[in-house]
């Protein structure tokens, strides 16, 4: 196959278009660099009205709303992909459960994500010097403190001041009013002495500038929001790069294979297949910007494998893809009869939760390192299809005949309607060498390019975390006035932990760090093997605090554009 | 050019010409553009051949179909604020078991457990027993036996039909109204109505309220100081 190389030369060629890509996108184009955006799937823009399924009605939809093989979480969630994609396999070693979630769009997982927009805190960075157990990060809060500040201000998150050491304030918008039902969890997990405090969303419910919208609370941040009031990489960074005074080309539908070198071991630039004509081209550039995802990224470098770099590009520690870790999480739903009956009204909200609880305990006195916070979810939600399924099996607990057919199944949703909750732990589990994804040398995906496998395997950190959620969430249900819906999992089920992967915060696969031996990129995210190619995506974190990545990425991924504008300034790339 | 036009050009162009040849043996042109301009609702290339495919397949005869729309009026019977085929709800059925073929043996083979259960009992199909009979037979498969994990055949082939029912019909526009849901719609959010808070025993910290956002400065463009307060 003939490939076909472009003239151009681009000052940066970034791989990946989500918060890492977009957020080094409009940096660097408004440094005036000019930009290459490579992106696996399609243009995406929540404001077209061909691709919004914002504001459309279950009825609208054959299926109501099901999930398909094209997108798992509901046809109307605004995430182009799922846990497996057409054409694009990976494999596990053993009987390792890794899920992992691709999401091929402009924006990739932004478009869909909960917006839960943490800041790690100054403990997150050290937790070695706590525990004892896994690496510190070599840079500290301090460090990235200027970055989250300007995040907050750029993109807009709501919040309250806490003054909680490890839960860092930020520059926040005011926070929306919670709901029925987090009330409720309030007065549950108070008298357990869970700390309960509005939650942080990158949703603007204050105008932050005039290029967004404000939030008119449809509850469907998960579609992506057609006047930008939620974050979306695309809504919110590539596009007003594109009104920058940098150039940005837009290469969608483009499938990286791998980043090229010269003689000398830099890089050049990429090599990717047009999924339209399904042609190899090639894409040259001073420096590559790797932000393809925590495991798309380790394996684009896995399989840029060259005279000069054998084991892959980076990879002289052996360490790219290593050190794989995801959140942990459990959940438990709740029935709460007080809340059977309900008067109606429009309780969307925000999409996502109104409150929620950080890490509240010390470790001292548990049996299990770090930490996790609980999310909380319920309402008097739109229904959709699985809405209604089993309509009167609550009754169980009122001593009420359960099944039947006839018009009481029309009370019975009615009066159940509103009536459950639910709780989920997402936790910090230990970032460990033995936990890794590697390229498969048995398996191609359509593009012919050598995919993943996953040896993972949680331990009983991460278990004991999880019984320790359940223990919680069923103390707070029992306080609230509610019942534990479903059998409290055992150590048969592993306490009800997700596989991994499940959480969608995979990261580690390409850790930060000051030895070159035990790291694979150095604090600024530039690979110790190669001056000119930096990873802004999750694969730097070397542990990912009980937080959502997000804020994170976007916060390095800043500082590194900085960098990376600087060293140019001076000539050093 | 209007958008209706222009959905038939779509359909009868580029997007999927072999689909529609196909659908013309099932379905007039006319029903498959309808169909499809019914069920706009951002779907990529890709899911809208999918669905097209589809809408233009019949899965279930006309007997099975009868049979459907008899257990739908049986599970939820007509009042007021609805009925099954307001809600679409046999359609709904008949789509989702091509969508989801594992449901196909189970709904097929169950309406046919059906059929042979009343012509023992009634010497007659399920449709055409009176309403009392039917009820007779609902009765013996529209309780899960509490006391087992795994119920019988004909009472796991109820329950997915009352799913599939029930779900059809809250999810209709008929259903949402019943329902009393009243969001998906542009709307400002100023916490939980006073009279509801005052039921539930519930109130606002008073220490909390003055965080929470004041809705008639929304549009006021956000300010800070350097300790991150916010000044507007």
């Amino acid at each position: 196959m003939q490939i076909i190389e472009n003239d151009k030369k681009y000052d940066v060629v970034i791989v990946g278009s989500g918060a890492g890509g977009g957020m080094a996108t409009k940096i660097l184009a408004e440094a005036g660099l000019s930009v290459a955006v490579v992106e696996a799937g399609p243009f995406f823009d929540p404001a077209n009205p061909e691709q919004q399924t914002q504001l459309k009605w279950p009825h609208q939809s054959p299926r109501r709303g099901a999930s398909t093989s094209q997108r798992h979480f509901g046809e109307m969630d605004m995430a182009y992909g799922g846990w497996q994609l057409d054409g694009e396999p990976y494999n596990h070693v053993g009987d390792t459960k890794f899920d992992w979630f691709r999401s091929r769009m402009l924006g990739g997982r932004t478009n869909h994500w909960g917006r839960i927009s943490l800041r790690f805190g100054p403990r997150d960075f050290k937790s070695k010097d706590r525990d004892g157990i896994g690496e510190n990060w070599p840079i500290g809060y301090e460090d990235i403190k200027p970055y989250y500040d300007k995040v907050d201000k750029l993109i807009g998150v709501f919040g309250t001041k806490e003054n909680i050491y490890n839960e860092p304030d930020g520059f926040f918008l005011p926070p929306p009013k919670p709901r029925l039902h987090e009330l409720y969890y309030k007065k549950g997990a108070e008298k357990s002495n869970v700390k309960v405090m509005p939650s942080r969303l990158s949703i603007v419910t204050k105008r932050i500038n005039d290029q967004r919208g404000v939030c008119f609370y449809c509850n469907q941040c998960n579609r992506s929001c057609q006047v930008y009031a939620d974050f979306s990489a695309g809504s919110c960074l590539i596009f007003p790069a594109q009104k920058s005074r940098g150039q940005v080309d837009l290469f969608v539908n483009c499938m990286v294979r791998e980043v090229t070198v010269n003689d000398e071991g830099r890089a050049t630039g990429v090599s990717y297949i047009n999924k339209e004509d399904r042609q190899e081209y090639k894409l040259k550039g001073r420096i590559v910007v790797l932000a393809a995802s925590a495991c798309s990224t380790a394996r684009i470098l896995l399989n840029s494998k060259s005279k000069q770099h054998p084991n892959g590009l980076g990879n002289s520690s052996d360490l790219v893809g290593k050190y794989l870790h995801d959140s942990t999480g459990a959940d438990r739903m709740a029935f709460v009869p007080e809340m059977m009956n309900r008067k109606r009204y429009n309780e969307d909200g925000v999409g996502g939760m109104h409150l929620y609880s950080p890490w509240w305990l010390d470790n001292k006195k548990l049996d299990f390192p770090r930490g996790y916070h609980i999310e909380v979810w319920g309402g008097l939600s739109m229904p959709g299809y699985g809405f209604g399924f089993n309509p009167n099996a609550l009754n169980e607990h009122l001593g009420l005949k359960v099944g039947g057919y006839g018009n009481g199944l029309r009370d019975d949703v009615k009066k159940f309607y509103g009536a459950t909750m639910g709780m989920s732990g997402r936790g910090e589990s230990i970032a460990r060498k033995e936990n890794y994804c590697e390229i498969d040398p048995t398996t191609v995906d359509e593009f012919g390019i050598p995919v993943l496998r996953f040896n993972y395997k949680w331990t009983d950190a991460e278990r004991k975390q999880a019984k320790h959620m359940h223990d919680t969430f069923e103390e707070i249900i029992h306080n609230m006035g509610g019942i534990a819906l479903g059998e409290k999992p055992g150590a048969d089920k592993n306490y009800g932990l997700h596989n991994p992967g499940a959480i969608i915060h995979e990261v580690g696969t390409t850790r930060m760090g000051s030895d070159p031996k035990n790291s694979v990129v150095n604090e600024f995210e530039r690979l110790h093997d190669v001056d000119n190619v930096f990873v802004v995506d999750a694969g730097p974190f070397v542990s990912q605090a009980d937080k959502n990545p997000t804020w994170t990425i976007l916060a390095l991924s800043w500082r590194t554009s900085e960098f990376i504008i600087e060293e140019l300034k001076k000539q050093n790339i | 050019m209007n958008r209706r036009e222009s959905i038939r050009s779509i359909v009868l162009g580029s997007m999927a010409g072999s689909l529609v040849i196909e659908s013309c043996a099932g379905a007039p042109e006319e029903v498959v553009v309808d169909k499809i301009w019914k069920h706009q609702y951002g779907r990529t290339p890709k899911e809208a051949a999918i669905n097209e495919k589809l809408l233009a397949e019949q899965f279930f005869i006309s007997h099975e179909m009868q049979t459907i729309t008899t257990l739908a009026q049986l599970i939820l019977p007509p009042t007021e604020e609805g009925t099954i085929e307001q809600a679409g709800v046999p359609e709904f059925i008949e789509f989702m078991v091509k969508d989801f073929p594992s449901m196909q043996t189970p709904i097929r083979g169950g309406i046919m457990w059906l059929d042979n259960h009343c012509n023992n009992a009634y010497q007659k199909t399920f449709v055409n027993c009176s309403e009392d009979e039917q009820k007779e037979v609902l009765d013996q498969i529209a309780y899960p036996d509490p006391n087992t994990k795994v119920q019988k055949q004909e009472v796991q082939f109820f329950s997915l039909m009352r799913n599939l029912v029930m779900t059809g019909y809250f999810t209709s526009e008929v259903g949402i109204k019943e329902l009393g849901y009243q969001g998906n719609q542009p709307n400002v959010w100023d916490g939980v109505p006073e009279d509801v808070l005052a039921d539930h025993g519930m109130e606002y910290d008073a220490d909390w309220m003055p965080k929470f956002i004041d809705q008639s400065k929304r549009n006021d463009t956000a300010v800070w100081d350097d300790e991150g307060n916010l000044l507007t």
